[in-house]
């Protein structure tokens, strides 16, 4: 990006350097895996003149989730995502309220059909015609529906809006589920955690922006970048696990010690997620629930987060502890036992003693002369 | 061809008895290492992962089994049909060495059930000096069996089962005279490896050729030991006639081996290790020196016409070459940092229980099957 070009962009981007805006978008390209030559590209993309129109729809949720969009303590974070989209309606950030929010989304949604970015926030509650969550007068429900019908994308964020989260949890009294189910039939981007890591949800986002398609997901609709593989692969206590030494009681010796969670109910071995990674609010190493000494809920994942007790021992889906451990110092072997040389030696004797005796014999005669002993 | 017959005389002597009782107590020791592990019964560890199981049973045993694959190379290849009297007893000494050879690997081996892969064309990994030397002795345990079968279709009187095997038995004969010459070679390879671990006294880039010459010496051996003690055990006639004929290649062989083993430590420049005292040292002496001694006396031919120098020579030969083949996996191999190896009571049993049973098929054998050439005359008391 030329220096003239950024000056073109300078004034949207609240007097951030033009080298904080290029780590922004090689973080970016970073957390995605992408090559850093996909830096240049994103800062393209996201600073391209039309901005997309993102509209954030929030349903059964404690809002969570915008908070985190807005915790990343990267400075100017927070400025750049909402100056480089066009966030054209958010309950939380809206600057306006009540009829007024509610015509501009109309508007937005007219104006962008088959444009704007759908952000889910919050489990879509279906029992007795949606009434447990009505916005402007209309089940929750159906404004999703709406909405859907004329997005670009659909993006569900947060474990709520993925596959209901705490608002389904057991027994589900408002029949809540989560966006892709409400949805079926239309792919769905899920950011499942509770709450999701920002930097999972922005590089989303500006892949869509960057490359016009959204990045390569698993089968539940998860980004396969964020979600491809389990925490317990890049786990920092992992190395305890495999040695067998685990906490068993919060505080005990190997609490303290920072040994592996694992008995205390982590779900880390059945949960897919980066978080190990990618960690959260950029203060450095041990930002993380596992790193905090708490054994991870396994938020990310269906079927284990606001589903399965918390301190039940998760099931290891593949790496499982070592039955038996390889000795740090090993035995060297051990010299002759006083047995086994005498072994040897009555054996040499004996052949020695038997080849003498077959010798002395085929020199008598032109024959074979002894017996077999019988 | 000559004429061969069973000895015919009593099975159940008193050293089939004494080498059964041997063999049994290998067999308790054979299934403690199948119940238990490896570990219950050897002293074998990382640093030593090969120990007599391979070294002896292996690597010497299949040498001294030579002696069909020697024999073979006279009388098919260099066609001196005079000698094949020679042959029926020496293929049987190898299908009793190579098939416990390849018994005993499956005792050495942690996974044995995975063995059979060995076999499977679609695992076969063709970088592997391992593989060509499993997938060989395999094979060659197949033919030495399918080139003794004639001895035991004759002993049940299958007449046109012979008829038909005899038609096709020359793939055998021919793959019986390759096998070997590819797997005692490649027994030298697999040294190779070992790189700086293996003293210098042993390692060089001509182990396969040496392990080559090393195994036809050792086979001419075996056979002149073999016939020499089998006349001396069953009271029959000594067969000197063709002994001191065969007997007259060794010094020939022997002295381009020691040629080359010698001047090839030499030229490394390690000779003066040989005479560093210790126990590599002596034993690299003691090696050359034995098979020196047996081409001393090879070298004139009266001694190669006297019984009792010829058993000796052929003693110090089958000594000498069996010793090189053991230092060089075991006495010469140093993997570093204080690793230790003697075998312990249960192995070492287990591999006299395994000689022990070559010896009692033997006696079965030569007594019941046609192997040992018709005496034209009554046997001498």
């Amino acid at each position: 990006m030329k220096e003239d070009d950024f000056a073109r962009i300078r004034e949207r981007l609240n007097g951030i350097s033009r080298r904080d805006f290029m780590k922004f978008c090689s973080l970016m390209a970073a957390s995605m895996g992408l090559p850093l030559a996909a830096a240049p590209k994103i800062a393209a993309a996201v600073t391209a003149p039309h901005r997309p129109p993102v509209i954030w729809l929030s349903g059964q949720a404690c809002t969570g989730c915008t908070e985190s969009l807005l915790r990343p303590s990267h400075p100017s974070l927070e400025h750049l995502i909402l100056d480089l989209i066009s966030l054209d309606y958010n309950e939380t950030l809206n600057a306006g309220a009540g009829h007024q929010a509610e015509a501009a989304l109309q508007a937005s949604m007219e104006k962008n059909t088959g444009k704007f970015i759908l952000v889910i926030e919050g489990a879509i509650p279906l029992k007795d015609g949606g009434v447990y969550c009505m916005v402007a007068g209309r089940p929750f429900s159906e404004i999703v529906h709406e909405a859907a019908a004329k997005a670009a994308a659909v993006v569900a964020i947060g474990s709520c809006a993925s596959w209901g989260g705490v608002a389904a949890a057991a027994p589900n009294p408002t029949g809540a589920v989560g966006a892709p189910e409400f949805l079926k039939g239309s792919t769905v981007v899920t950011i499942p955690g509770c709450p999701p890591n920002a930097y999972n949800f922005l590089s989303t986002v500006i892949h869509f922006l960057t490359f016009g398609k959204l990045p390569t997901l698993d089968e539940k609709g998860r980004p396969k970048f964020a979600y491809g593989r389990l925490i317990h692969e890049n786990c920092e206590r992992r190395p305890h696990f495999d040695a067998g030494r685990f906490a068993v009681a919060f505080g005990d010796e190997g609490h303290r010690k920072g040994y592996c969670l694992y008995k205390l109910g982590c779900k880390g071995p059945m949960t897919y997620a980066n978080c190990p990674a990618v960690l959260f609010n950029e203060v450095g190493s041990g930002a993380w629930p596992v790193g905090t000494g708490h054994p991870c809920f396994g938020c990310t994942e269906e079927g284990v987060g606001f589903h399965m007790p918390l301190h039940a021992q998760a099931d290891l889906k593949y790496l499982t502890p070592g039955a038996g451990y390889p000795p740090i110092v090993c035995e060297r072997g051990q010299g002759a036992s006083p047995a086994a040389a005498a072994l040897v030696a009555a054996a040499a004797g004996a052949a020695v003693g038997a080849a003498a005796v077959v010798a002395r014999n085929l020199g008598k005669d032109g024959s074979g002369s002894s017996a077999e002993g019988e | 061809m000559h004429a061969k017959e069973p000895l015919g005389t009593k099975v159940l002597t008193k050293p089939f008895f004494f080498w059964a009782a041997i063999a049994l107590i290998g067999l308790f020791f054979v299934g403690k290492r199948f119940v238990y592990g490896i570990g219950a019964v050897s002293n074998m560890n990382d640093g030593f992962p090969w120990g007599i199981w391979i070294a002896y049973d292996v690597v010497v045993g299949t040498a001294l089994a030579c002696a069909g694959y020697s024999i073979a190379l006279i009388v098919y290849v260099f066609n001196r049909g005079e000698y094949s009297p020679l042959v029926r007893p020496a293929l049987m000494t190898s299908m009793f060495g190579y098939t416990l050879a390849g018994v005993s690997v499956i005792f050495d081996i942690g996974r044995y059930w995975q063995a059979y892969n060995i076999f499977l064309p679609w695992f076969s990994n063709l970088h592997s000096v391992m593989f060509e030397v499993a997938l060989c002795i395999g094979t060659y345990i197949l033919v030495l069996w399918m080139e003794f079968a004639p001895a035991i279709l004759e002993k049940v009187k299958a007449e046109r089962l012979k008829a038909k095997l005899n038609r096709v038995i020359f793939v055998f004969i021919a793959l019986g005279v390759l096998l070997p010459t590819m797997h005692q070679s490649s027994l030298g390879t697999m040294m190779l490896m070992a790189g700086h671990k293996l003293s210098p006294l042993w390692w060089t880039a001509f182990l396969p050729l040496l392990f080559l010459i090393t195994a036809v010496v050792i086979g001419y051996a075996a056979v002149i030991f073999e016939s020499l003690l089998s006349s001396v055990v069953f009271k029959r006639p000594l067969e000197m006639h063709l002994l001191s004929r065969i007997s007259a290649i060794i010094p020939w062989l022997l002295g381009f081996y020691l040629l080359v083993r010698i001047e090839d430590v030499n030229l490394r420049g390690h000779l003066s290790l040989a005479f560093s005292g210790g126990l590599k040292a002596n034993m690299f002496l003691l090696e050359n020196l034995l098979l020196l001694a047996a081409l001393l006396i090879l070298a004139y031919p009266n001694n190669r016409r006297n019984p009792r120098l010829l058993f000796l020579s052929s003693l110090a030969l089958l000594l000498g070459g069996s010793l090189y083949r053991f230092n060089t996996y075991i006495i010469g191999f140093d993997p570093g940092t204080g690793w230790r190896y003697f075998p312990s009571v249960p192995e070492l049993f287990i591999t006299f229980g395994i000689v022990a049973a070559e010896v009692v098929a033997y006696l079965w054998f030569v007594k019941r099957l046609p192997v040992l050439p018709r005496l034209e005359g009554p046997a001498k008391a």
